[in-house]
């Protein structure tokens, strides 16, 4: 019995198992999302299968080709069989809007440490940036009737969407950064109420941003001919985006600035002492974690079609953190898997709650004050998230897991660098050039530490 | 514009140090706490925002029950003072011991991670009971001075007198107790040196709940003057004037007393200032829909040019 056990667990270590056992689960919950219902569990399931794909041992290209078929391929297709399709796509496309701007906000509190509760204000920064100028709101102070600008400019608009979201990240940064910690949450949060009240009131002197009414009819992105107006072409769009700011994320963690915001967390004055330039390492990450909200607020803009200053609200802000914390600060799986579950838990499970519980009262089941509706309880639900994971469990759902070292190729460095010097190798000290080895090393028995060493040793590392 | 300016002033004064007193007590909690524990508690504006309404509460329930007009007024506000104050003072310590002691030695982050979230969470429960009470999580409640002196061009509520003279009385009576009496003198200990007071037989955590008890205290009883002031609540009322009492406290100099409440002052007559005049100062550019964006720029421009506040003292960070 023992020894089946034994034989069945190396058995599923093995790439090659765990790849079919894992093709199986996610045919079983596409065809699960294209034939049976309710389509929302086996979107679910096969979201869940992705989390899966990231535990396997397989190489990482491979899963990068896998995740991206499933995504791109398997999902839009088995969905549209159904009647919803399209508001499932529009369900993904902010999933991708929200995960994308989660791992924005990771930078900045989970690589850096630093805590920015205004986020949403740099959203709001691309979200009107593409609404001014995409829509005749221009015209009100720019002579001359150019506006709306031609909608095939739209991809234009979105490095300039995200280049003023990293200037202004910059320029808050710039005196902000200076104050220690807690200041900056304070400041930030401040920030982001400013952004809003601005926003709010700039329909006079000069009319801007068209004040507490919002921008409307604003221009639909077009794409070589092709005019972006339904769901699944916007979640093509938030797709590509999203592979981008994943990729962007994953070279910028393991980069020279990467180590530098780990170390900046850990110890503001070892990272100093270490040669870390304090303030251009914050700032970067500001700029960074900035950019990618900008770029998805391009999107959300032209997406919406309207924008008005109340889908900026702090809430806003705070749902993003949400998202960082539930999933594990500095955890990438960690951060798209809290975005993914903090969006369905706002636009898919609290609606259909309080449409459930509306129901059962108007049926005179029970008796329901709305007061009490979930989808009023927002802030409560994240409230308690928070406290709840603040003490229990800081690190979140999947905590950020250390680089992955090959003890083989360890030993191997070892070897050699002994061969090399004569000196003798002794345990837990790593032969000073390996380091760039062991990171790319593709990983069997992983070794995870907590992560508080962890950035320590890589800030002694620079 | 200038004799329009000067005209106006008085009221400007008059209203700027209401608001300013109610300031001044609520950033005391924020600068309490930051003074012995080092720690921004977010949940302060909540608990003022608690405090109005559990006073309004009292009143509404006092009134439908008949019992409002035969009792004395005064006798009725400092009953209604004395309840709300207990229960934030124990809302206060209960927070402390659930959200902030279980993370003493937790990264800096942490601490406010789960500030946040009791914030939220005293929104909510507040909005809930509120709304499911009266309807609405609006709120008006009942005035109990709601006279108004003329005094040629100036208009004063009674109220106003008795807001004023409440927070006075109690900032007097905090600044008494911290240097006076012997709990007050373990506080100030604690503040400078936890370890060190706890070898000098101090019992650490009491007086860290004390200090949230008393801090939030003062922040519930604020809430009740300050319903009585304005009339109308709302629970998200604690969110920006929490800010705007941080930022008092930064500009006073965080973690001194007396700082906290010349800052709070400074920042009500400024902001009374600003919306009164900022419209006429630029000709209607500039409105007092921006008097919040003024508050925070004060507070930048004090972190920028001096972190450490008009009072306090610049400390060297130890390693």
């Amino acid at each position: 019995m023992k020894q089946g056990m034994t034989r069945l667990r190396t058995r599923l270590r093995r790439p090659r198992t765990q790849a079919v056992l894992l093709a199986a689960y996610t045919v079983l919950s596409a065809a699960g999302l294209a034939f049976a219902g309710p389509p929302i569990v086996w979107f679910l399931l096969l979201l869940a299968s992705l989390l899966l794909l990231y535990y396997t041992d397989l190489p990482g290209a491979v899963k990068w080709v896998w995740a991206g078929v499933v995504v791109a391929v398997l999902l839009p297709v088995c969905a549209s069989t159904g009647s919803s399709f399209e508001s499932f796509m529009e369900v993904a496309t902010q999933m991708g809007i929200y995960v994308a701007m989660a791992l924005g906000l990771n930078v900045v509190v989970g690589f850096a440490g630093l805590l920015d509760l205004g986020f949403i204000a740099f959203f709001a920064l691309g979200a009107y940036t593409y609404a001014i100028f995409f829509s005749d709101q221009a015209n009100h102070f720019i002579p001359g009737h150019h506006f709306p600008l031609p909608a095939d400019l739209f991809w234009l608009c979105l490095p300039a969407g995200l280049l003023v979201a990293a200037l202004f990240g910059v320029l808050l940064g710039l005196p902000v950064l200076r104050v220690k910690g807690d200041y900056l949450a304070i400041v930030t949060l401040g920030f982001g109420e400013i952004i809003r009240i601005i926003f709010n009131n700039l329909d006079k002197p000069v009319n801007i941003t068209n004040g507490a009414i919002g921008i409307s009819s604003v221009e639909a992105p077009r794409f070589f001919g092709v005019s972006l107006s339904f769901p699944h072409q916007f979640y093509y769009l938030v797709l590509a985006l999203l592979a981008l700011v994943l990729y962007a994320v994953r070279r910028l963690e393991h980069s020279r600035i990467g180590r530098a915001w780990k170390a900046v967390r850990e110890d503001e004055i070892a990272a100093q002492a270490m040669g870390v330039p304090l303030t251009r390492t914050k700032l970067v990450a500001f700029a960074v974690g900035a950019s990618f909200s900008g770029l998805m607020g391009v999107v959300f803009a032209a997406k919406q079609a309207f924008i008005d200053p109340t889908s900026f609200t702090m809430l806003e802000s705070i749902t993003i953190l949400v998202m960082v914390i539930l999933g594990g600060m500095g955890s990438l799986p960690g951060v798209v898997v809290g975005a993914c579950l903090v969006t369905l838990l706002n636009i898919q499970l609290m609606p259909e709650l309080t449409n459930w519980l509306n129901t059962l009262t108007t049926a005179g089941v029970i008796q329901f004050p709305s007061a009490l509706s979930p989808s009023k309880m927002q802030r409560l639900i994240f409230g308690i998230i928070l406290i709840l994971f603040a003490v229990f469990r800081p690190q979140g759902m999947i905590p950020s897991k250390t680089r992955r070292h090959d003890p083989a190729a360890l030993a191997k460095l070892a070897a050699e660098w002994q061969a090399q010097t004569g000196g003798t190798f002794r345990a837990g000290v790593r032969p000073a050039d390996g380091q760039d080895a062991t990171a790319r090393a593709p990983g069997h028995g992983a070794v995870t530490r907590a992560q508080g060493q962890d950035g320590a040793k890589e800030g002694a590392t620079l | 514009m200038i004799p329009q300016l000067l005209h106006s002033l008085p009221q400007v004064l008059v209203d700027g140090v209401t608001l300013g007193a109610v300031y001044a007590t609520v950033a005391l909690g924020y600068t309490m706490v930051y003074g012995i524990l080092e720690l921004i508690n977010f949940a302060h504006g909540e608990i003022f925002m608690s405090g109005a309404f559990i006073g309004t509460a009292i009143l509404i329930g006092l009134n439908s029950a008949g019992w409002l007009g035969h009792l004395p007024k005064l006798l009725v506000l400092l009953l209604t003072l004395a309840v709300a104050m207990g229960l934030t003072g124990l809302l206060g310590m209960g927070i402390e011991r659930v959200a902030y002691r279980p993370l003493r030695n937790a990264p800096r982050l942490i601490p406010l991670i789960s500030a946040i979230g009791v914030s939220f969470v005293l929104q909510d429960v507040v909005r809930f009971i509120a709304e499911w009470r009266t309807g609405n999580y609006i709120v008006t409640g009942v005035t109990l001075y709601g006279a108004e002196l003329n005094l040629g061009s100036l208009t004063v509520k009674t109220n106003t007198l008795i807001v004023l003279g409440a927070a006075v009385l109690m900032m007097a009576g905090l600044d008494l107790f911290v240097r006076r009496t012997r709990w007050g003198t373990a506080m100030r200990a604690v503040a400078q040196d936890k370890d060190t007071a706890a070898l000098m037989s101090i019992n650490v955590n009491r007086v860290i709940a004390l200090t949230f008890f008393m801090g939030s205290a003062l922040g519930g009883a604020t809430g009740v003057l300050f319903a009585q002031q304005y009339g109308t609540i709302d629970p998200y009322i604690g969110f920006i004037l929490g800010l705007k009492a941080f930022t008092a406290a930064v500009l006073g100099g965080i973690g001194n007393i007396r700082g906290a409440m010349f800052g709070g002052f400074v920042l009500g007559i400024l902001e009374m200032f600003a919306s009164a005049e900022l419209g006429p100062l630029t000709g209607g550019v500039l409105g007092a829909e921006y008097k919040d964006v003024f508050a925070f720029l004060i507070l930048i421009a004090v972190l920028l040019f001096k972190p450490e506040g008009l009072f306090g003292q610049a400390v060297k960070e130890k390693v």
